[in-house]
This record gives C-alpha cells, structure tokens and sequence, in this order.
C-alpha cells in the first residue's frame, strides 16, 4: 500500500529531513510512526500525502508512483486517502455535517448518498447527535472524531494521522485510537504519526521509528 | 518488489468509492447551481461591504454609461436636424415681387427641393421693428436695409453633403442672389465634437472597465485570503481546482451583476434630473427634440451583460493569481 524505496527529503535551505528512508506497509496494516521532535515523521506523512515531493528515492502509493503524479492529477490522489490532523483543520463557519460531507461534495456524490454517507461516518465515531452544531462548541475529543468521520466519509483505504492525539487526554486518546484499530479491522490501512509512546506500547501494533531523518531497525529504541 | 506491490494495491484501487458517472454529471450542475446561491448567501452574510464594494463598480460602469447615453441622443438630435437644413438666399436689392416669384416659382421645379419660402422685406422689416426692440432706431431709417428672402428646403432625397454643395453651386448662379447661406457650418462642428465626445466615451469606458476589474480582483483576493484555511483544507481533501475556483468565480458574478443594477439606478436618476430643466431648455427653442427619457432596453442589457464579464473576468484572473500561493503546509 506504501512503498517508500530510498527516499531522502531535503529541504530548501540545507537540512535532510529525511535520508534514505526504506519501508513498506501492507494493504490492511496498521502501524505507527515515532521518533523525537524534527526526527521527520511530519516529513513523512507529507510525502505520502503529497504535500512535499520526495529529493530522492520513490514513493509509491496503491501502486502510483507519486513522483510521477503532477499537480492537475493530485488532488484525485489525495480523495483516495483521509488525512487527520492535531489540529483537526475544520471549517468553523459550517456545522458538523457540512465539514463531514465536503469530500462527498467534491467528489460530486448526490444529495441523498451525501445524508446517509455522512450519517454512518457521523454515526460510527458517536456523533450523529451533534451534526447541527458546529464544531466550535464542541470539545476537543469531539473535534477531533469530526475530522476522522471527514477522513473516513468516503471510505478511504488509506488513513493518516499527524499527532491526532497531541492535544488530547489519555482517556481520549485512547478512545480516538480505538476508533482507528476498529477502521483497520475493516480493511483500511493505517498510518498514525505520535510520540505517545505509552499508549501504542499498549496496543501491539507495528512500530516504524524515525530518528534525526533515517529508519531504525523495527523492534528497536 | 515493487511489482508485486502493485498487483496488491491495484485490487484496492478498485474498491474505491468513487459515484457513477450519470451521478457526477447531474451533481455536477446540482452543485452549480448550490455554489451560485451559496456564493450570493456568503455576500448577503456582509450586506455592508458587499454593498459598498457593489457601489463602487455601479459609478465605475454609470459613467461611460450615463456619456454614452447623452451622446446617442445627441447625435440623433442632430440627424434629426440635418433633415430639416434649411438655404437662405438674399436676394439682389431692387427686384420687383413679380421678379422673386418667378424665382421662386423656377426653384420649386427643381427635384432636389421640396418647397421654398418667400420672405418679403417689407414683412421682415415689420417684424422685426415689432420684436427687437429698436422699433425707434428703424424707424429713422429712410430706406428699408434688409432684402428679400427666399428659404429653400431641399428634399430628404438630397440630402447629403455633396448633394448639398451641388445645389449650392446651383443657386450661386442664378444672377439675381446676392448671397447663399447654408447653416452647415456649426453642424459640421457639432459632428466634429460629438466625434470627440465618442471617443472620449470609449477612452473613458475602457479605464473604467479597467477599474471595475481591479475593484473586483482586489475584493477576491481579500475573500481568498480570508479563506485561506478553507482552502487548505479543501485541497487536503483533494478538492480540484475548478472547485475551490468556482465560489469565488460566482462571487465575481454577483458583484458584476449588483453593480450593472446600481449603473443602471444611478444613470436612470440622473436622466430624471436631467430630463426637466432640459425640457424647459428645449422649449425656449420652440423645440421638443431634446427630451433624454430613460435608458433602452438594449443599452441596459448590454451594460448588464457587460457588467457580469467583467465580473467573471477579475474574479477569474485573481483566483488564478491568488490560489496558486496556497498549499498545504
């Protein structure tokens, strides 16, 4: 599903933010991504998400190599993914089911698929109660299973998360990881970037880490 | 191994969600027309600005408007006065009336005259002491100064310039006139001005269309970056470009739209204003040609149409500037 063949990222101004990076994650796996502060997780998930384009090396996405993806075919890329955030990146001037049913809308879904896409994604991450809202008055945990419902409305195989936990209590983050395992047992494949290391010891799933740009070995510390 | 890979991902590309295509189709004018009244709601949300913006292109388009109205009117006018010119011959001093009416009779069997008019000098001379006010002075004259008029009308069928002057020649013959008198001169002059005043319509038209465009990019590039995060988010979620483009394109409409309404108010009141005093103007030269009335239909079409592209036009070129700069981070 992922396939990073030596890829390097060096950014404007000097500093590799990522060198030889080699891994592959299969279709239906989930894993997580740690490593200190500036070790190059963010790099990372932005090289899969097309944010930044790799200097080096290949990434490889559902079988598309993304050096190849030019900018007019990028955003039907991107649909195939949901991407989640610390910082949840909703609209605030729309309620909870506008934000959950854009990439629907995008994506040129009719109004009546729209309303039941958006209720079963609202639905599964517990918030259907709350689609009338807007997501300023909700908590942070609520915000952010806003986001994944936006992430996972139209069904991605492929989800990522950058810290979608960062701000959040261990209870929360516990439910919100939670949520992410029940979406791997249905088929999707998971990425997660975080240094909550307590929590992921807990959860025995594979553990990709990152230190000062380069992969350690898996198992390692 | 990255072979292998693909066959692997390809099975899961299949399994993407994506809506059938007669879906797409219809959604796509459904969304269309959503995103055209979303866009309208989005500006009825800040009526002030909105309105304020709207003005501002409603005087830039009112102008080469409201000029381009008075000088179509005028130079109807004018047409309208060309068809009535008008020849004054004065004729020799000393000629009996059974003299001039012969003349007068030999002119009106020409074909390029309609009709001709006999002003005697004793009438003119009556007339005159009674209406100038020097009734005394006159009086005190032993002869009478003024000669005899004939006024030629020619016909609409001769109507032209050069047929015109081709007559002229004609009357300078006859032996009897003194002097041939064609008030041309101050129509060729108003021609000459109101040629002037259309290209100063269009000079004035083009800067304006001009700075309507500049007016409505600037308030789409403050609206883009108002909704920077929007549109980060949006292509994060992979929204096209087209997509992200289209409210703000929409917006450019309405603003063009707004604004053509406002030209078309402010030019029609303006008119009404005008229309009054320049109806007592008129008829103190015993005229009802000059009367503005409102703008046509045509003319408020075309200001509308016009209004909407230029609309279109600045929102499409500053999005296509603007939207450009923002990338997810």
């Amino acid at each position: 599903m992922i396939l990073f063949d030596q890829v390097s990222k060096r950014y404007k101004g000097g500093n590799e933010a990522l060198s030889q990076v080699n891994f592959h994650l299969h279709q239906g796996e989930m894993a997580f991504l740690t490593g200190h502060s500036g070790a190059g997780k963010s790099t990372l998930l932005k090289l899969i998400a097309l944010i930044e384009r790799a200097s080096t090396g290949n990434v490889i996405i559902g079988g598309k190599n993304l050096n190849k993806v030019s900018r007019h075919t990028l955003p039907y890329l991107r649909r195939n993914m949901g991407i989640i955030f610390q910082d949840y990146q909703l609209l605030y001037d729309r309620t909870v089911f506008d934000n959950v049913a854009l990439p629907l809308i995008i994506s040129g879904f009719s109004s009546r698929e729209v309303k039941k896409r958006v209720h079963a994604a609202l639905d599964k991450v517990g918030l259907l109660r709350f689609e009338k809202k807007y997501p300023i008055t909700l908590s942070g945990g609520e915000q952010q299973r806003v986001s994944i419902a936006r992430a996972v409305v139209n069904k991605p195989a492929l989800l990522l998360a950058d810290e979608p936990t960062g701000n959040l209590d261990p209870e929360l983050s516990r439910e919100i990881m939670n949520l992410f395992m029940a979406f791997n047992q249905v088929g999707v494949t998971v990425l997660i970037a975080t240094h909550d290391i307590p929590l992921i010891n807990q959860l025995n799933k594979r553990i990709i880490q990152l230190s000062h740009g380069q992969l350690l070995a898996e198992g390692e510390s | 191994m990255v072979k292998s890979n693909a066959t692997e991902v390809s099975s899961v590309q299949l399994r993407q969600l994506k809506p059938s295509f007669s879906s797409r189709f219809k959604e796509f004018f459904v969304r269309h027309l959503q995103v055209f009244f979303y866009s309208l709601g989005l500006l009825s949300r800040t009526p002030f600005s909105t309105l304020m913006t709207a003005s501002a292109l409603g005087i830039a388009l009112a102008l080469p408007t409201g000029l381009y109205v008075i000088l179509d009117h005028a130079s109807q006018l004018s047409g309208d006065i060309n068809s009535i010119n008008q020849i004054s011959l004065f004729m020799k001093k000393g000629l009996s009336e059974a003299n001039i009416q012969t003349i007068k009779k030999k002119l009106e069997s020409y074909p390029e005259i309609t009709q001709v008019k006999h002003v005697n000098r004793d009438a003119a001379l009556q007339e005159f002491q009674d209406n100038s006010g020097f009734g005394d002075a006159l009086k005190a004259l032993k002869d009478n100064p003024l000669p005899d008029l004939l006024i030629v009308y020619p016909s609409i069928t001769h109507n032209n310039p050069q047929q015109i002057n081709a007559l002229l020649g004609e009357l300078k013959k006859i032996k009897q006139v003194a002097l041939v008198q064609l008030d041309i001169q101050w129509l060729q002059r108003l021609y000459a001005i109101l040629h002037i005043g259309q290209r100063g319509v269009l000079i004035i038209g083009f800067l304006l269309a001009l700075g309507v465009l500049l007016i409505v990019g600037n308030t789409i590039r403050l609206a883009i970056e108002n909704r920077r995060s929007e549109i980060v988010v949006m292509k994060l979620i992979g929204g096209t470009n087209s997509f992200i483009r289209r409210p703000f394109l929409y917006t450019g409409f309405w603003y063009g739209l707004l604004g053509s309404f406002i030209a078309i108010l402010l030019v029609n009141i303006s008119l009404i204003i005008i229309n009054d005093p320049l109806a007592h103007l008129s008829s103190l030269y015993d005229s009802n040609l000059f009367s503005l009335g409102l703008m046509g239909v045509n003319i408020s079409a075309t200001l509308l149409l016009s209004g909407c592209f230029l609309g279109l036009l600045g929102a499409r070129l500053a999005v296509g500037k603007h939207l450009k700069d923002i990338e997810p981070k």
